[in-house]
């Protein structure tokens, strides 16, 4: 699809801000990625491609992007944990009045306290953005992760 | 055996609340379990019955570590076969599902039928006269392993054993009932992962069968306020002691002396910003809000408000072990029903408010036990032996029912 060079460039300033607050573990700010009623949802390319609709995580609305943020700092018990993300192949597919459609590649290296490190996960996002006060955000972003297998638990999102 | 070996494995006495750590790390131990617990007079969770509707439809699944291919033939009949070539020994389906008319090998094109008797054999005249199969090759003696099959509820179990006895003596009537309960009309699978856990299969046996940690490994509820001191629940345990269910009920506010101290510690909470997930439709017939079910060795039934699943535990190795979530609701959801589900999803699994930490405390416990393999775990509570417990899931007695089960099957 033919977009503005403009629009595309502001669209990876998105995807580069988003996983730099992952990396970052400035995860509070990661809600604001999205719109207010934005979907977020972890699943299986098995799962996605059999049309199958359980998801790892799924999140309807910023209220639950919040608590799985507020869960992760003040309920749940992991090994310490952090990601490298590495990101490309962006390619808009399409635009409507529901937003613009791009599907771009990931991987993610975690790394552990111990200093193990290993490919956590790789995958697409499908992603539809829209403007919202002058700014892009997710009203809906699928992370379709290639391997059916978490190694031991996943709780930083992706 | 050579003079340097270790000594065979003996459990040092009658008590199953004292567990020597070598049994989670010696690999002796676990070759054994191969022959013994999932090769032996053991229920091993297959797969679906909704995952094969058709003729000709198949999974591959696994009993231990041995690979297991499920068929539906034309007859309608679940068949189970050992997926190992009568030839070579190769796996004949390496595709995880599909529906087939044969099931041929592709290393030499040795074909079988639907219930594994061996159909045909590549060049089995040779070429011009020459090779081929001797003419006393019997191709009935060379079909694939069959597993004893039964069906309970739309869930296909298989044992290699002809010493298991029939599944619901094997569960009892009350796990039965337990299994009734849940399983009420017919499945849909909502979507598959798996979780490799860091530790030996049987420290998620146990993890599951150990109401005691639910609380205490597993803050959310608490952290959030949103466990009320009106809930109450038990554990039954089948008489055998393999095998166990783990509940919690809602009860009317009125019914219970409310617990001042606890409703003081659960003010100035954190608070979750939406609370959907915890919404619940009591679609069972009860009030139970979470029931944790096991059958021995392999399975756990889950209900968690109108989250339901299968997990399916695979060995991978002394120290590494493999969970299959198989997500589920019912054909007849509406789309609220499963929307809800996919929501209060999130409670469970690799990344589950209330699980995830499953995955982290039998790495530890693993991570522990390579220190002495001969000290013992100490598991007390409500014990020694194997009661069930009504009012209270402070106990560690179908943790101990796993150990008899375990000692049985191994003959230790
Ligand atoms: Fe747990």
């Amino acid at each position: 699809m033919n977009t503005d060079q403009s629009l595309r460039l502001r669209i990876e300033d998105l995807f580069t801000d988003y996983v730099h607050t992952i990396d970052d573990d400035r995860l509070e700010e990661w809600p604001d990625y999205f719109t207010d009623a934005g979907r977020y949802r972890i699943i299986t390319r098995e799962n996605h491609e059999r049309g199958l609709p359980a998801a790892l995580i799924y999140c309807d609305g910023k209220g639950m992007l919040r608590d799985r943020i507020s869960a992760m700092r003040k309920a749940n018990v992991f090994d310490p944990q952090t990601y490298c993300h590495t990101g490309g192949a962006v390619q808009v597919v399409g635009a409507d009045d529901d937003g613009i459609q791009v599907r771009s590649n990931f991987t993610v290296i975690r790394t552990l306290s111990d200093g193990a490190m290993s490919t956590f996960a790789c995958g697409r996002y499908l992603d539809r953005i829209t403007e919202e006060d002058g700014a892009l955000k997710f009203a809906e972003r699928t992370v379709v992760i290639d391997s059916r297998r978490v190694d031991t638990l996943l709780v930083i999102p992706l | 055996m050579s003079g340097n070996q270790a000594p065979e494995f003996t459990w040092p006495d009658d008590d199953i609340s004292r567990v020597p750590y070598q049994v989670y790390t010696d690999a002796d131990i676990y070759a054994r379990e191969q022959a013994q617990i999932f090769q032996g007079p053991t229920w091993n969770f297959l797969c679906l019955e909704a995952e094969l509707p058709n003729p000709g439809d198949y999974k591959t699944t696994f009993v231990g570590e041995a690979s297991i291919i499920v068929t539906r033939d034309d007859d309608g009949a679940i068949n189970g076969l050992l997926n190992r070539c009568a030839h070579k020994g190769a796996l004949v389906c390496y595709k995880p599902c599909g529906n087939t008319r044969h099931l041929t090998c592709v290393y030499h094109n040795w074909s079988y039928d639907l219930d594994g008797n061996l159909a045909a054999v590549a060049f089995s005249k040779g070429v011009g006269g020459q090779g081929g199969l001797p003419d006393d090759f019997e191709t009935a003696g060379h079909g694939l392993q069959r597993l004893r099959i039964e069906t309970y509820r739309g869930l296909i179990f298989g044992t290699f054993s002809d010493a298991t006895p029939a599944f619901a003596d094997y569960m009892g009537p009350k796990l039965l009932a337990s299994i009734d309960r849940v399983l009420i009309k017919p499945l849909k699978v909502l979507g598959y992962h798996s979780q490799m856990l860091p530790n030996n299969w049987k420290l998620y046996a146990e993890n599951t069968r150990d109401s005691y940690h639910a609380s205490l490994l597993h803050v959310f509820h608490n952290t959030f306020g949103i466990v009320r001191p009106n809930m109450r629940g038990g554990v039954q345990i089948a008489d055998s002691g393999w095998h166990h269910r783990s509940y919690a009920e809602r009860v009317p506010a009125g019914d219970v002396e409310i617990d001042k101290e606890k409703v003081r510690s659960l003010k100035n909470q954190y608070s979750l910003d939406d609370v959907s997930l915890m919404e619940h439709v009591e679609e069972l017939g009860d009030t139970v809000t979470n029931s944790i079910q096991t059958v021995f060795p392999s399975l756990v039934i889950q209900q968690i408000l109108n989250a339901l699943a299968v997990r399916q535990l695979v060995p991978r190795g002394p120290d590494r072990s493999e969970l299959f979530w198989t997500i589920l609701g019912f054909e007849d959801d509406d789309d609220a029903l499963l929307e809800l589900r996919l929501k209060v999803n999130n409670l469970v699994g690799p990344a589950g408010f209330v699980s995830m930490e499953d995955g982290l405390a039998g790495g530890l416990v693993q991570r522990g036990a390579v220190a002495d393999p001969a000290a013992r775990t100490v598991m007390p509570m409500g014990g020694p032996g194997i009661e069930p417990s009504v009012g209270s899931r402070v106990t560690e007695a179908a943790v101990r029912g796993f150990w008899k089960g375990w000692r049985e099957c191994m003959g230790i």
